[in-house]
């Protein structure tokens, strides 16, 4: 495999497709390996990123700008984790609340015909459909403050159904698709832009708005669905030897040269 | 008419569903403050465990953008796009939609603050960015705090989303404003 890295690597006019496509033709000569490349997607995509990043940046010069980007970019990581925490812990909360006052299993009990459509898998009155019910209807509703945490524990009710800890079960891309489309319908943070910016009517926007995400939502959807079998969740025996049962807590990193404590930055400043 | 209501739900809903939900509760007889706490303390341990899935990322994305990487797919593609109903101009941002949400936002801003509020290219690129989700953000949050790694066809699935939704928002800006 890393053949296919150090090829794409070396064509820095079209970076990532090249990375992509390299891996896509890879799969269809050795259609055995295909699942274990698909699968491991994430760790070509997020090295091959970093990789095109500094061979680009030796002939741009911008190595400076890249060491730069990297250490904001962590810096931007945490703030942005830890920013999640009060919300977190606020719809986590309410939810408890929704949860056990009946409110979640008479929502999810409602959208049962659509849910049992997009999720087959999932028992109809598990609390993994309520939870993701309220995460879509947040979502919908332009409160994306609520939908994360929402979507989270939704991911975490499915988790509880999935055989193989490390691997997204079917039911997870599905609701996943939804949730990469993004479906809103008032899309406020850039209608608040437009109308900054000296619009006329910044609201024209929401029905076109309406239309992409809706067609968005349901390519991946059906995207997802169509794809789901050519995608088995077991895997031939990886190279990861040191596979936990449950990797809830402290999972080693997503590269495979195993780091099993992530390097601390050198000294806070 | 819709839109009004839509507006009001989205201002409103927040206050109400905190307010409502443990309403309910107390009408059926739950003590929603106990309730509320044990299930809050989850968190904080959340949000803390996406943190290494979130800085791998979003550094990795952040050197590629600096590395001026980023422009010169956006150039390179920029030939195929012309044959097409899809404006060159948008392109940085439809691929930047999908890596960084703070970014394309940036990006949408520059676009109508360069093109004039309610130019064309302005609601499309507006569109564009109200249309889909950072799909490599939600995608380290989500997986990352069930600490799935193994994503099989989550990527695929999103990016055909994304791209059909790209598609659509310029056709039906175009379709709507000309």
């Amino acid at each position: 495999m890393p053949g296919v890295l150090a090829k794409s690597a070396r064509t820095p006019g079209y970076p990532l497709c090249a990375a992509i496509a390299a891996v896509a033709t890879e799969d269809c000569r050795r259609r055995d390996g295909l699942s274990t490349t698909i699968a491991l997607m994430l760790n070509y995509i997020w090295f091959g990123l970093m990789a095109i990043a500094l061979i680009v940046a030796i002939f741009t010069g911008n190595v400076a700008a890249v060491t730069k980007a990297s250490v904001e970019s962590a810096k931007t990581a945490v703030e942005i984790s830890l920013g999640l925490v009060g919300i977190m812990t606020l719809w986590l909360g309410i939810m408890r609340v929704a949860e056990q006052a009946g409110l979640v299993s008479m929502l999810s009990r409602l959208l049962r015909p659509i849910s049992r459509l997009l999720f087959p898998e999932v028992p109809s009155d598990h609390p993994a459909i309520g939870a993701m019910v309220m995460s879509v209807s947040a979502n919908m509703l332009g409160l994306s403050n609520a939908a994360t945490p929402l979507g989270i524990k939704a991911m975490e009710e499915l988790q509880t159904l999935n055989p193989e800890k490390e691997t997204a079960s079917n039911p997870m891309v599905t609701f996943m698709a939804l949730n990469t489309a993004g479906v809103q319908f008032i899309p406020t943070t850039i209608i608040a832009v437009l109308a900054a910016s000296g619009s006329q009517a910044p609201t024209v926007i929401i029905p076109t708005t309406i239309i992409a995400t809706l067609c968005g939502a349901t390519a991946a959807v059906t995207t997802a669905k169509l794809l789901q079998r050519f995608f088995p969740t077991k895997l031939p025996p990886p190279t990861t030897d040191n596979r936990q049962p449950i990797s809830q807590e402290d999972s080693p990193t997503i590269l495979p040269p195993p780091t099993p404590n992530p390097p601390l930055p050198e000294a806070g400043e | 008419m819709i839109r009004t209501i839509l507006q009001g739900i989205s201002a409103w809903a927040i206050p109400v569903l905190l307010v409502g939900i443990p309403l309910v509760g107390l009408i059926r007889g739950i003590k929603v403050y106990d309730v509320f706490i044990e299930g809050a303390k989850e968190g904080f341990q959340v949000a803390i465990r996406i943190i290494p899935f979130l800085v791998g990322i979003l550094v990795a994305i952040g050197m590629f953008r600096a590395s001026g990487a980023m422009d010169m797919l956006t150039n390179a593609l920029r030939p195929l796009l012309s044959r097409t109903i899809f404006p060159p101009e948008l392109f940085p941002l439809a691929v930047l939609r999908t890596l960084s949400g703070s970014g394309s936002l940036a990006l949408t801003t520059d676009i109508i603050k360069r093109y004039g509020a309610d130019s064309m290219l302005s609601r499309m690129a507006a569109t564009l960015y109200g249309s889909s989700e950072t799909l490599f953000y939600v995608l380290a949050v989500y997986f990352g705090a069930i600490g799935v790694k193994r994503t099989r066809h989550a990527i695929p699935a999103a990016l055909v989303g994304d791209t059909v939704a790209a598609l659509v928002a310029a056709a039906v800006c175009i379709w709507m404003f000309k």
